[in-house]
């Protein structure tokens, strides 16, 4: 196909080497004239060079494990937002100007609505399939995040972030973030009642900063809310620089992955030194377009079937109403947990005041954000562990680590459920003072018992794996302990840490 | 697993997994077509999904199948080599940096660009003040003025008549419903009920009292009212706000009280005394300094 090497092709007599099949593909002295196929990609090598490069990179290796497919789904997702997304601005109007409601749905015609919502409406009536697209899109939001989460979790828990693959974790960081924002700015896009509260709350907390709060407020919502440049601004940022910067990070956080070569679980082959798994092509190819198709698949049931974010029944937003109970997403269920057990906690200090809002709607999110950011940094200062690590920890083979972790979602599961509050409340007839105390107890008791718990039990199983006749032995590695594996024969083999 | 062999034998196990992608595929077909068709005759989003998940899965389903049980799946071994930390490499770099270029020679140059740089970023920030106007008095003021008399919205001026005791409604600045910071809930109280202290009891006359509908904390409306205890609450964090003591925090995350709007009866309607004493809706640093 290729006149770049010239070595003679592989004695016939025995199954060549991959090396020589690889060699055996770029030679030609015996080759019979070129197929139309051959034609066309000489043609492409001749102007690109791309034969070399696609060559080692077609045969790649990729481990194969399922855990390793949660940050795929993040992808596909984010390819499935972008496509319907796209079908959605070709209707949606980003105008807070007031226009008379005259579409299909009865209770509302006639109400002065805002042009937003009046398209949000006309897709969810009249612009056929575009109440599929618009669930599509709004179910799709919703699992994005929650897999962008889970793939966090998994990198986490088995300590991939460890070097070299620190920048790479704050990529992912950054594209946690972004996605967050994607999912902030596109809940307040609709401007129906629950909406628009939404933003309301985001509006109280950046005026709630010392000092420069009124500025930020005023700055990014265009003055006192509610300000009609709010859905406009918005609309800008959620469908271009948001995903314009979610499509360079992804693209360096993928760069990463290639440059890096993926993590693997230990046993098998794998060791530190080498990456055991499928090639590129075809297989993790073929698997990937086929779970791009299944997520597909799975979001299309979602969107069509189950109604999410029916913003008629809603109504339009106005700023003195407000519906009741108002749960926002579920990720960002947590801020609103915090916004809404914190005590009633507002002093004034040498004449500055520091809003109730602050502390639970800015600090706490800060300080954790921040602590997700730059954890591989905090765990390599305890750890004092700046060597390369490409093999996978158990999750108890660091318990400080997974300990932290659980703590981290024990906080933010908790403050979940107290953003619920009010929904529980209405279903289990609870007051919803004694929830509110409650709530403030658990959040106090619980992340530190979790902590002890899982330190704990981590430990007793890292313990055990001490012992000698632990079958899956292996004490972690560089901690003075000598890693076995039980062969197939039953005998037992060191393994190279 | 290799694909069929000269004499034409495929192992059955490979035939099974042909025959399924096949199927699975024929699906997505059959399916992709039915909708298009169900498409032209009007449309309907809950077969729609149904059609639209069948065409998506079938193509996954096959793929994955086809993947799985009809190619290689052959372990391969590629070798790692260590990331970086080659110092020499890395002091020529950086003499390639910063040699070549004759920084080092240069510093009063590179001081001075440092400070052109920061020149160049305070006109950059010009775009951005223009984002939003400065927070001025709007935070302090609501449009309610003195003799203002209080209406529901786009409605006539309020009558004592038109609230029976223990009912609220919703009010703004007669002909004056554009500044939502100015929605007021008028509340009307049994007189004897009422525990208000120096002025604020002199600015509610007859029981009716006047607060702000913006909640103190996030600055929700406070859109529910308990008549039972005399407890506003704000559906979005459960702040609750005890009527008959000035709207004081009794329960949830707000701290101050809703602002009061100073009222009294002029003949059959009602007119604020003036703006909120305080700032209403959510707190900010220097609220204080009103």
């Amino acid at each position: 196909m290729l006149r770049r090497s010239l070595r003679p092709s592989p004695g016939r007599g025995r199954p060549p080497s991959r090396e020589e099949r690889e060699r055996a593909a770029g030679t030609a002295d015996e080759a019979p004239p070129p197929t139309e196929l051959e034609r066309l990609g000489i043609w492409l090598d001749r102007r690109t060079g791309i034969a070399g490069v696609a060559r080692t990179g077609l045969r790649k290796v990729f481990p194969d494990h399922w855990s390793f497919l949660l940050g795929e789904i993040a992808l596909f997702a984010f390819l499935i937002l972008v496509a319907t997304g796209t079908f959605l601005t070709f209707f949606y109007v980003p105008s807070a100007a007031l226009v008379p409601y005259e579409g299909s749905y009865e209770p509302l015609v006639g109400h002065e609505v805002s042009a937003a919502f009046d398209s949000v409406m006309a897709l969810s009536f009249e612009v056929r399939a575009g109440l599929l697209m618009r669930q599509i899109h709004h179910w799709t939001a919703l699992v994005f995040v929650g897999v962008i989460v889970l793939h966090l979790a998994r990198v986490f828990f088995t300590g991939a972030f460890r070097r070299p693959r620190e920048l790479n974790w704050v990529v992912g960081f950054v594209l946690l973030t972004l996605a967050l924002a994607e999912g902030f700015t596109g809940y307040s896009l609709p401007d129906d009642l629950l909406s628009g509260t939404g933003a309301r709350i985001a509006y109280s907390a950046a005026l709630s900063i010392p000092f420069i709060g009124p500025w930020v407020a005023s700055l990014v919502f265009g003055g006192e809310f509610p300000t009609d440049a709010l859905i406009s601004r918005f609309f800008v940022l959620h469908v271009m620089l948001l995903p314009g910067a979610f499509f360079g990070a992804i693209a360096v956080h993928l760069a990463f992955v290639v440059f890096h070569k993926h993590t693997q679980y230990r046993g098998g082959q794998a060791r530190e030194t080498n990456v055991v798994g499928r090639s590129f092509w075809p297989s993790q190819v073929f698997l990937s377009t086929g779970l791009f198709f299944l997520t597909a698949a799975v979001m299309a049931l979602l969107g069509g079937l189950f109604q999410i974010n029916p913003v008629w029944a809603y109504g339009p937003f106005e700023a003195a109403q407000v519906s009741s109970p108002a749960q926002p997403d579920w990720y960002v269920g947590w801020l609103d947990g915090a916004l809404r057990i914190f005590p009633p906690f507002e002093p004034t200090i040498l004449g500055v005041t520091i809003p109730s809002a602050f502390i639970p709607g800015v600090v706490l999110p800060g300080i954790l954000f921040t602590i997700v950011a730059v954890w591989p940094f905090i765990e390599a200062r305890f750890t004092r562990d700046d060597r390369e690590h490409h093999l996978l920890d158990r999750f108890w083979e660091h318990p400080g680590r997974t300990a932290t972790g659980v703590t981290i979602l024990t906080i933010f599961g908790i403050l979940t459920l107290a953003g619920g509050n009010d929904v529980i409340a209405f279903y289990f007839a609870a007051e919803i003072e004694a929830l509110t105390n409650t709530f403030r107890l658990l959040t106090l008791v619980v992340p530190p018992l979790a902590f002890a718990i899982t330190y704990r039990l981590c430990r007793t199983r890292r313990d055990r794996a001490d012992e000698p006749d632990e079958p899956f032995a292996g004490r972690t590695p560089g901690r003075g302990g000598v890693a076995l594996r039980r062969t197939a024969a039953g005998g037992f083999e060191d393994v190279e840490p | 697993m290799s694909g069929p062999t000269r004499s034409g034998f495929v192992p059955p196990a490979e035939r099974r997994a042909e025959r399924l992608v096949l199927a699975a595929f024929g699906v997505t077909f059959l399916s992709g077509t039915a909708l298009l068709i169900l498409y032209l005759l009007g449309g309907q989003t809950q077969l729609e999904g149904i059609l639209l998940t069948l065409c998506l899965g079938g193509l996954g389903v096959g793929i994955v199948i086809w993947a799985q049980r009809l190619m290689s799946a052959e372990v391969k071994v590629e070798a790692r080599h260590p990331i970086g930390g080659d110092r020499r490499r890395i002091a020529e770099l950086g003499d390639v940096l910063t040699e070549e270029a004759g920084f080092t020679r240069r510093t009063l140059l590179i001081r001075a660009l440092g400070g052109a740089l920061a020149g160049l970023g305070a006109a950059l920030a010009i775009p951005v003040f223009s984002l939003g106007p400065a927070p001025g008095r709007a935070l302090y003021e609501t449009s309610w003025r003195p003799g203002a008399r209080l209406a529901v919205a786009g409605g006539q001026p309020l009558r004592p008549d038109d609230l029976p005791i223990g009912s609220l409604l919703t009010v703004y600045p007669e002909g004056d419903d554009s500044d939502p910071n100015a929605a007021t809930l008028l509340i009307r109280i049994e007189p004897e009920l009422l525990r208000l202290e120096g002025e604020a009891a002199g600015a509610a006359p007859d029981g009716y009292v006047a607060y702000s509908k913006l909640c103190t904390h996030a600055g929700c409306p406070v859109g529910l009212y308990r008549a039972a205890d005399h407890r506003l609450i704000c559906p979005c964090h459960q702040s609750e706000f005890d009527v008959l003591t000035g709207a004081t925090p009794v329960s949830g995350p707000a701290a101050r009280r809703l602002p009061q709007l100073p009222i009294r009866r002029e003949g059959d309607t009602f007119v604020a005394v003036g703006d909120f004493p305080t700032p209403v809706g959510p707190s900010f640093w220097n609220m204080g300094g009103g």
